[in-house]
């Protein structure tokens, strides 16, 4: 509570909390099926209708509500990425620091696997782990994960070497004081600021992935809507309906800027020394 | 002749228009062939000051607010144009600064960074910029000019860079030089020797010198005049025998008084004397070596001989002083104490693993700035297995009272001062009531006068408790307040130990006799330190090398000194 209640006084913050929550309210509503139509219903009479009083984003080539496509979409979009940053978050925070921890062979081992992964473009690698598990909404979140797994790993290992040699590390070791404690109270804590930034981040970057698969046709698979698909669909009908180009865009433009402002704020709060600035 | 003349100086920081002040309001001259030493704490505004005046506080974020500083009768610097200020920086005014290591390109040779001013100033080129990077290298005292062109700054010591610095400064013949505490970085026998080097610059080339220090000990040997700097005030200003012996203000008093005197071993503490205990800490034969160049596939190419064969012991209220330079493996010893490098031979004996705490130098760093004061007091209690408890609690709160500090465990460290930091540190040492404290370096981070507080807080937390304490410090000055008896380290090795008093007044190994012949006093004035350029010899041996036998030689009832020759 004291946090958000400090995110609600940072400007970005505000900014950020407002977007973020209109779009998890937005996917909530359109995962628990509350939307203004039904997402799939096709309308042969109401076939690429502008924006209206009935359908307040307009229709598609088949006459389904954009705006309920969206909502469902955003759900399945936020769904996904939330989950594959939250794997890759861990995934890396574990071998980041652990590489940077007893260093030597591990750390060579990790750092090198974690090189080759970030060889590869990153659409590219999402591809090919798809290719190899077939398409799907599971197929993207492990997709999603692997690829920015290497971004966390990096971004803890960092931090967390030169952590390891400051005095208070070794104040703990003279105490001593476990491993586990050390890792978890002493680097952890120390790696929160960067972490929540790259988090949020990764959101940003994992929703335009998402949203790449499925424009692709490798992610979720019609006729569930999804950004991606809802923007591929479109392409042909960017002059005739630019409705159905703008608003999925939209989303996912504010939604990318949206994270981002978060992490900004994020950041300032979660450091002790601006928070007291803030309160 | 006026060569500065700044009158009601003002710097802020900050946004135009919301600057905060800084510094409110200074005035002083520099006359040419004259060093005006500006003598201050931390935040006092001295480097500040100095800064505005070749204007390279625009740099960082500050601005001059009001005032004038005219320099050479003619040019205010305070209102001179980025333009201008180019063409007298190192030309005209020149500077050197704290961190030799870092003040030069670590990619570029020395020659290079020396024969740029010479291109650049005096329109020197090919062999002739050599031919003056040589002669700039030979003024500053550098052996072996020439080949020390060809060298990368990392093959230098910490001295030699700073000569470097220096040489570099004086290249474009400034006729206004300003060093921001230019020997803090260094060692005290280094340090007599760039004091030696500026004093005889100055008497040279007629070079007006601002030098800006936080030690008022440490100029009386070179400053004709002396600011003393408060606040971002100028609290006195005048000649500077009158300032150090007839201090008219009472911060400058202050200041004098809470600045260790090195007295020669009368300053030596009497209590505590030894009485048959059984010692706390007991070390034999302790030798740390780290292999070199070794690695995966690869062949060690040498070792490093950090220390060598140490041993003392160390009896319940005593402290031990362990003085020496940097390298000379005092701060290994201490760490491999409390096993935090690994003794490649040797024994230590202490009464149980949380029998033997410490206290690390840079209080800002030995705290976790994620953790308030609770958790940072309670992380030797949850190691050593204890639940934190009320009686945890209880214990907390009056070992905060003991060290004055505020009973509010909620508090993060940044929200202390750095001396409260300290105090917070030792508090958190005293947690499991350890017998020992090893103290690496434990005030030399602190300005004077809280430097002194917690020394006073360390005396009597060892009468109180009877710890012993181990203290490591490269102030000689500082050790002859604290310690009952001091071990002198020279390259890994102890080479002379005993009662403070016996060794401090009559100092028998070579290298300790220079080491106190080089620590700056008030009562030293003007003086011509001798230079020599002697450095510490490396600690680099070769796979197998067996260091020689140490012979020792009784000097007095605990005084003995080793008989090797200095290496």
């Amino acid at each position: 509570m004291a946090v958000l209640r400090a995110l609600l006084r940072h400007t970005s913050g505000q900014i950020g909390v407002v977007v973020i929550a209109v779009f998890a309210v937005a996917a909530v509503l359109g995962l628990l099926g509350l939307t203004p139509h039904d997402p799939l219903a096709q309308d042969r009479l109401a076939r690429l209708q502008g924006p209206g009083a009935t359908y307040w984003m307009g229709t598609d080539l088949f006459g389904r509500d954009i705006l309920s496509r969206l909502m469902v979409g955003i759900g399945q979009s936020f769904a996904v990425a939330l989950l594959s940053v939250g794997l890759a978050a861990g995934a890396g925070t574990v071998l980041g620091l652990t590489a940077a921890w007893f260093g030597k062979l591990w750390d060579g081992a990790v750092m090198r696997a974690m090189d080759v992964l970030l060889a590869f473009p990153a659409i590219l690698l999402a591809l090919l782990i798809v290719a190899i598990l077939g398409p799907g909404l599971v197929t993207s979140v492990v997709a999603i994960a692997i690829v920015y797994t290497p971004i966390f790993t990096r971004v803890v290992r960092g931090p967390a070497l030169s952590l390891k040699t400051r005095s208070f590390v070794d104040a703990a070791r003279t105490f001593g004081s476990s491993r586990r404690y050390i890792l978890i109270r002493h680097l952890l804590t120390n790696l929160v600021a960067p972490l929540t930034v790259q988090i949020t981040l990764a959101l940003a970057w994992a929703l335009l992935t998402e949203a790449a698969l499925s424009f692709l046709g490798l992610g979720t698979q019609p006729p569930s809507p999804s950004l991606g698909l809802m923007l591929s669909d479109s392409r042909n009908l960017m002059e005739t309906a630019p409705w159905m180009l703008i608003f999925p865009a939209l989303v996912i433009m504010l939604s990318v800027l949206g994270f981002n402002l978060l992490g900004d704020a994020l950041r300032d709060v979660f450091d002790p020394r601006t928070r007291r600035a803030l309160a | 002749m006026t060569l500065l003349s700044v009158r009601d100086l003002r710097v802020g920081f900050g946004r135009e228009g919301h600057e905060t002040e800084v510094v409110h309001g200074v005035d002083f001259d520099v006359t040419a062939g004259e060093t005006l030493a500006i003598v201050g704490e931390s935040g006092s505004g001295k480097s500040v000051t100095a800064m505005a005046i070749n204007r390279l506080i625009d740099f960082g974020g500050g601005r001059i607010l009001g005032g004038r500083a005219t320099f050479d009768r003619k040019i205010d610097l305070a209102t001179a144009s980025e333009g201008q200020m180019q063409r007298l920086r190192g030309r005209e005014i020149g500077m050197i600064f704290q961190e030799p290591m870092t003040s030069l390109n670590p990619v570029l040779k020395v020659g290079t960074q020396i024969g740029e001013v010479f291109r650049k100033q005096h329109g020197l080129s090919g062999r002739a910029v050599r031919d003056a990077s040589i002669r700039a290298l030979d003024r500053v005292r550098i052996p072996d000019a020439a080949r020390r062109l060809d060298q990368a700054p990392h093959q230098m010591s910490g001295g030699m860079l700073q000569r470097v610095m220096i040489a570099i400064a004086l290249a474009g013949e400034p006729r206004l030089l300003i060093a921001d505490e230019p020997t803090t970085a260094l060692d005290v026998t280094i340090q007599a020797q760039i004091m030696g080097l500026l004093a005889e610059l100055k008497r040279d080339t007629g070079t007006g010198l601002i030098f800006i220090t936080h030690d008022i000990g440490l100029v009386a040997g070179l400053a004709d005049r002396i600011m003393v700097m408060r606040g971002g005030e100028a609290v006195e200003n005048g000649a500077a025998d009158q300032v150090l012996d007839r201090p008219a203000h009472d911060y400058t008093r202050h200041l004098l008084g809470a600045v260790p005197h090195f007295r020669a071993g009368q300053a030596a503490r009497t209590d505590g004397a030894r009485t048959g205990q059984v010692p706390a800490l007991d070390v034999r034969g302790l030798s740390v070596r780290f292999p070199v160049g070794g690695g995966f596939l690869r062949k060690t190419r040498g070792v490093v001989h950090a220390v060598d064969g140490v041993s003392f012991d160390l009896v319940p209220g005593e402290t031990l002083g362990i003085v020496g330079e940097s390298g000379s493996g005092k701060s290994t010893t201490a760490r491999a104490i409390l096993d935090l490098v690994r003794p490649s031979a040797g024994r230590i004996e202490t009464g149980g693993t949380a029998a033997v705490q410490m206290v690390f130098q840079n209080p800002n760093a030995s705290l976790n700035p994620r953790m308030t004061v609770r958790g940072l007091l309670a992380e030797p209690v949850i190691a050593a297995g204890q639940n934190v408890d009320a009686d945890v609690l209880e214990r907390m709160r009056t070992l905060l009272g003991r060290v004055d500090l505020p009973d509010d465990l909620d508090r993060f460290p940044h929200e202390f001062s750095g001396g409260q930091r300290q105090r917070l540190c030792i508090a958190r040492a005293l947690m499991l009531n350890p017998k020992v404290l090893v103290l690496d370096e434990a005030v030399s981070a602190l300005d004077v006068s809280v430097q002194a507080k917690v020394l006073d807080l360390l005396v009597d937390l060892q009468r109180e408790f009877g710890l012993a304490y181990l203290f490591v410090s490269h102030d000689m000055a500082v050790v002859e307040r604290i310690a009952h008896r001091i071990a002198v380290l020279y390259a890994g090795r102890i080479v002379e130990v005993g009662a403070a008093r016996d060794v401090l007044s009559s100092p028998r190994h070579p290298y300790t006799q220079k080491l106190i012949s080089a620590i700056p006093s008030i009562d030293r004035r003007r003086i011509d330190y001798t230079l020599d350029t002697e450095e510490v010899p490396s600690l680099l041996r070769p796979v197998g090398f067996v260091p020689p036998d140490q012979t020792w030689q009784e000097v007095g009832p605990d005084h003995r000194v080793a008989k090797e020759p200095l290496s």
